[in-house]
């Protein structure tokens, strides 16, 4: 009998093994705490970037969370015990976002903040995150998260490819998959000038927002804007949009009237 | 002290509930009786009428002419000292005016208040190239003592050496104290004629007195109490009004209240003139008229409209030396707005949405210094107007409900930016502040001035090792710190004896009761940089560079220290142990009129004077870089956003300040969310926050950053832009560029 070797398909990237300190604490890596955020979910969020990213978006505005060590190594325990500080806060008008980097690198350690942040706090979770990593986990990895922050930074493949380093086709798998498993999304895009204003783009893009159903909650359209640039000089690296300016008022409204006229609460 | 109801108070308190109120003063029993809470939303609120319209724009072209005068004062009547009768009757326009009095005889035209100093007024006449009349400076220097001078008889050489090295700053020994609330509803409410009667019952009590010091002091005070009472009565007969009767119409109400405000900055310069908490009171005779089907929502909100335009033109003259330390010409013309009752029920009336309803009607403005007491208990329909007020002008504060009414009761108000105080009931000794940073470099350093080189401090070794030791540091922290706080106490008790002497508050006293509390209100400031300080020498290592006469005047850091405004105990707990330290320390003293020692962590805009005037420290702060103001994290410190800062200043008790704590916080429209939905609804949510963390009292500026460079470059596009510093709210425009830098240098708190 021979066997036959099926090939399994592996999904792209890789997600970082889970870690322990020295006293077999799991453990991650995380660039910064931010207590008062509000347009990270619905209400006042505590938001934990996380560092690791393996996207290269030119737009980036925190280069410095691309790689793993940018980071603080913590222990969930420190992180939740942080959390905790502000969790009757929390609990009242808002919950907790974990952002990055991109979080799914880091899918053991936040996964476990998630679990035990709704354990110990029972606060609403949004997990912020382009979605590449996603076909690396279960379904039920998502069990403990309320919300999804995703983005989607372009609908044309190859103009995604270019503008973040990676291929699209995964964020979108993970779309449709999120549209099987009904949990909830903030579709984000950023609008880049020049680099995804295009009107068939977004065309394409509202289309297929709006495919997602019910699931869609909002359609979040942010302006580009260069805070970061400074990062990327004192990183040494070039920063390629210094010539392109945020889009003027009239450009954002086009993009939003785009998906508000496929019936899609966009802000 | 029973009187007899006439016919007058018949017609006048029509309809009004009966009680206590009748027979003695008694506001708040009145108010309780009569107020109608409003639960509901802003749907009711008028715009402005085209008679405002006309008023506001014609006064806005005289403000524009100030703002371009030398000094920018437009006029000063330097041929006479003030008082409430000096001056005949002014108006902006008297055929439009519906609530009339200014004070002086004409709008924007200053008055001179030489019986706190003359010197002062001197030198803030020369700077705008006026001169002072020779018969004014006759009568002060051959016939007449000023506060200044009585002042100045008794400081000894260390309460100088203090002054001049600005480790004690802003001391009110030149200018009127202020902070002082009357009860300007009393006159409203029993008209003048009674009130007299009521105060020479109160002085009729003392006949009996053994005539002590105290005693023959406070008869004193009645009788001039009684005769500011008729001055005040002859000022509104000059404008054609009978205050001697109680108010039998809202207008009256509105304007019998005003009068006794304006007779008050008519007589005193108090840095901080504030008006009280007069919204929900005349909200009763605004609701009887609106019954009565005597006027209109309009009509109600023309009232209203027309007294916050006086409120917006309270003057006083001052030297460039006061406007360096309280920048942008602010008065203080604290309204206290909201709150809950004692009995659980809001004491948010439609008065209360339309006082605020005059930033939208009029634009943005720093004065009045409208404050709500803020609870998680108030109407939701009244919170999120707040926010919306807040997030579209950034000229509102707010102050903890739930921490001054366990206190203070249910009838107190704002004095200045944080003291509160039962109206009527309670007032004040202003006393500033004193440098707790400086102090610190005066504990390594022995008592020597690290910018002078003089020994200001006798008796005090100073620490020698390269390595600052936080044990050692804070052993001389303690005593140092225990030296201050003495000579402190003996400056600001000699101010009050000589104010009370030469420049008492007659009318305002007369709007309180005989027998009040009175407080002795401190200050610190240089918090979070003292705090800082000693989170560096213990969690980092901190090198002394010493000067070649041994002086450290400067530090090396070496490693990372948690920084205060992070919401990390380590840190905070320092800032909670050196205010709860410093206050038991000024407790220690005896105080001028057994006055009960309270202290506030607030600076005014003096953070950036008070950063001028002290070295290096140990935190890492360059010399002469401004203070965080009030109890703020030091700018850019507060990395961990907005919530962790005011966690962090949240824990600083109010018990050992119960003058007030103040934090101003700045957040990007973009950074409360997406929508205005979404930012009010953020905005009301990070304020129950606070407020259920037991915060006290937070500025909230919402603003881009760009506007106010933007701002300084081009002043004449932003005539009416307000942002609010530290306990009150200045016209961006009028702030020195010193002050404007420092402001745009604060942490913005941004979408990351």
């Amino acid at each position: 009998m021979t066997i036959e070797i099926v090939e399994v398909q592996k999904p792209l990237g890789e997600i970082v093994p889970a870690m322990v300190d020295e006293n077999g604490k799991m453990c991650g890596f995380v660039h910064s705490f931010e207590t008062g955020a509000a347009v990270d979910g619905p209400g006042m969020r505590f938001v934990v970037f996380v560092s690791g990213c393996q996207f290269r978006c030119l737009y980036c505005h925190n280069p410095d969370t691309w790689k793993l060590h940018n980071g603080k190594q913590k222990t969930v325990d420190e992180v939740v015990a942080e959390i905790g500080k502000y969790a009757a806060f929390l609990k009242m008008t808002g919950g907790l976002t974990i952002s990055g980097g991109e979080p799914l690198m880091q899918a053991h350690f936040v996964g476990e903040i998630f679990y035990r942040v709704k354990q110990q706090y029972g606060l609403h979770t949004a997990l912020d995150t382009q979605g590449f990593l996603a076909a690396h986990l279960d379904d039920s990895w998502f069990d403990n998260v309320d919300l999804v922050l995703l983005d989607i930074k372009q609908f044309n493949p190859e103009r995604y490819e270019k503008l973040t380093g990676k291929p699209l086709q995964p964020t979108l798998d993970f779309a449709r998959r999120l549209q099987k498993m009904g949990k909830k999304i903030w579709l984000r895009y950023v609008l880049v000038p020049g680099w995804s204003d295009d009107v068939d783009d977004v065309e394409g893009l509202a289309a297929f927002v709006q495919s997602l159903g019910s699931i869609v909650e909002r359609v979040e359209v942010l302006p580009f804007h260069k805070m970061g640039e400074h990062k990327w000089e004192e990183l040494g690296m070039k920063y390629e949009l210094g010539d392109v300016e945020p889009p003027s008022i009239e450009l954002a409204e086009r993009v939003r009237d785009q998906f508000r006229a496929r019936g899609l609460n966009t802000y | 002290m029973n009187a007899p109801e006439t016919n007058l108070q018949i017609n006048a308190w029509r309809g009004f509930k009966e009680g206590e109120w009748q027979k003695k003063v008694a506001v708040r029993d009145f108010i309780q009786l009569n107020y109608t809470p409003y639960e509901g939303d802003d749907s009711f609120i008028a715009g402005p009428t085209d008679r405002t319209k006309k008023v506001w724009d014609k006064l806005s072209e005289m403000l524009k002419a100030e703002r371009a005068a030398p000094g920018q004062v437009l006029d000063v009547a330097a041929d006479r000292g003030t008082s409430i009768t000096a001056f005949g009757p002014g108006y902006i326009d008297k055929d439009l005016e519906k609530i009339v009095g200014v004070q002086t005889d004409a709008p924007l035209k200053r008055a001179i208040f030489p019986n706190t100093g003359l010197r002062m007024v001197q030198s803030s006449l020369e700077e705008i190239g006026r001169e002072l009349d020779p018969k004014v400076e006759e009568i002060f220097h051959k016939y007449r003592k000023d506060h200044n001078s009585g002042v100045f008889d008794i400081y000894n050489p260390l309460i100088r050496a203090c002054r001049s090295s600005g480790v004690i700053t802003g001391l009110p020994d030149a200018y009127g104290r202020g902070r002082i609330i009357g009860d300007y509803r009393r006159v409203a409410l029993y008209g003048i004629d009674q009130l007299i009667e009521f105060k020479k019952a109160e002085k009729a009590e003392t006949d009996d007195f053994d005539f002590t010091e105290d005693t023959i002091r406070l008869r004193e005070e009645l009788s001039e109490q009684i005769r500011a009472l008729g001055e005040l009565k002859e000022m509104a007969a000059s404008y054609g009004f009978d205050i001697g009767k109680p108010a039998a119409t809202a207008q009256e109400a509105i304007q019998w209240t005003y009068f006794g405000y304006l007779a008050a900055i008519k007589e005193q310069n108090g840095a901080a003139m504030s008006i009280g908490r007069i919204s929900t009171f005349l909200d009763i005779y605004i609701e009887r008229d609106l019954k009565e089907g005597k006027i209109t929502e309009a009509e109600a909100q023309e009232f209203i409209d027309d007294l916050v335009i006086k409120l917006r033109i309270v003057r006083f003259l001052r030297t460039e030396e006061y406007n360096s330390l309280y920048s942008g010409d602010p008065t203080w013309v604290t309204e206290s707005i909201g709150g809950m009752g004692k009995d659980g029920r809001t004491l948010v009336s439609k008065n209360s949405f339309r006082f605020l309803n005059t930033l939208f009607n009029l634009g943005p403005a720093p004065e009045p210094n409208l404050t709500v007491l803020w609870s998680p208990a108030l109407p939701q329909g009244f919170k999120n107007f707040c926010a919306k007020v807040s997030i579209e002008t950034s000229s509102i504060q707010y102050e903890s409900d739930e921490q001054m009414r366990p206190h203070w009761g249910d009838d107190y108000a704002i004095a200045c930016c944080v003291s509160a105080m039962e109206v009527g009931k309670q007032m004040q000794f202003f006393g500033a502040r004193c440098n707790l940073a400086k102090a610190m470099l005066y504990a390594i350093n022995g008592g020597v001035d690290e910018k002078t080189g003089k020994k200001v401090v006798p008796g005090f070794e100073p620490i020698t090792s390269e390595y600052l030791d936080y044990d050692e540091v804070m052993a001389k922290y303690d005593k140092m710190m225990d030296w201050l706080a003495a000579t402190y106490v003996k400056a600001l008790n000699a101010i009050h004896y000589m104010h009370d002497k030469y420049s008492y508050e007659r009318i305002e006293m007369a709007l309180h009761d005989r027998d009040i509390l009175r407080t002795m209100a401190c200050g610190i400031a240089g918090l979070s940089v003292a705090a800082d300080s000693l989170s560096a020498i213990k969690y980092a290592k901190v090198k002394t560079i010493r000067n070649e006469a041994g002086t450290a005047v400067d530090f090396e850091i070496e490693g990372e220290y948690p920084a205060f405004g992070n919401n990390d105990d380590r840190v905070d707990s320092i800032a909670v142990y050196l205010t709860e330290s410093f206050m038991n320390k000024v407790k220690s003293h005896k105080t001028y009129r057994n006055s009960l020692p309270t202290q506030s962590i607030l600076t005014i805009t003096s953070n950036v004077v008070y950063g001028k005037k002290t070295g290096n420290t140990p935190d890492g702060r360059r010399a002469g870089a401004p203070f965080a103001p009030g109890a703020n994290p030091m700018n850019g410190r507060d990395t961990s956003g907005f919530v962790a800062a005011g966690a962090s200043v949240a824990k600083l008790p109010y018990e050992a300040a119960l003058d007030g704590i103040s934090w101003t916080a700045s957040a990007t429209p973009d950074a409360l969310g997406h929508s205005l939905a979404d930012r009010v609804n953020n905005l009301t949510a990070c304020l129950d926050g606070f407020c259920n963390a037991t915060g006290f009292h937070i500025n909230v500026n919402v603003l881009n950053r760009d506007t106010l460079l933007d701002a300084m470059d081009h002043p004449e596009k932003y005539p009416q832009l307000t942002i609010r510093v530290s306990g009150y709210a200045v016209n961006f425009i009028k702030l020195t560029r010193e002050q404007q830098l420092d402001v745009i240098n604060r942490t913005f708190h941004v979408k990351c």
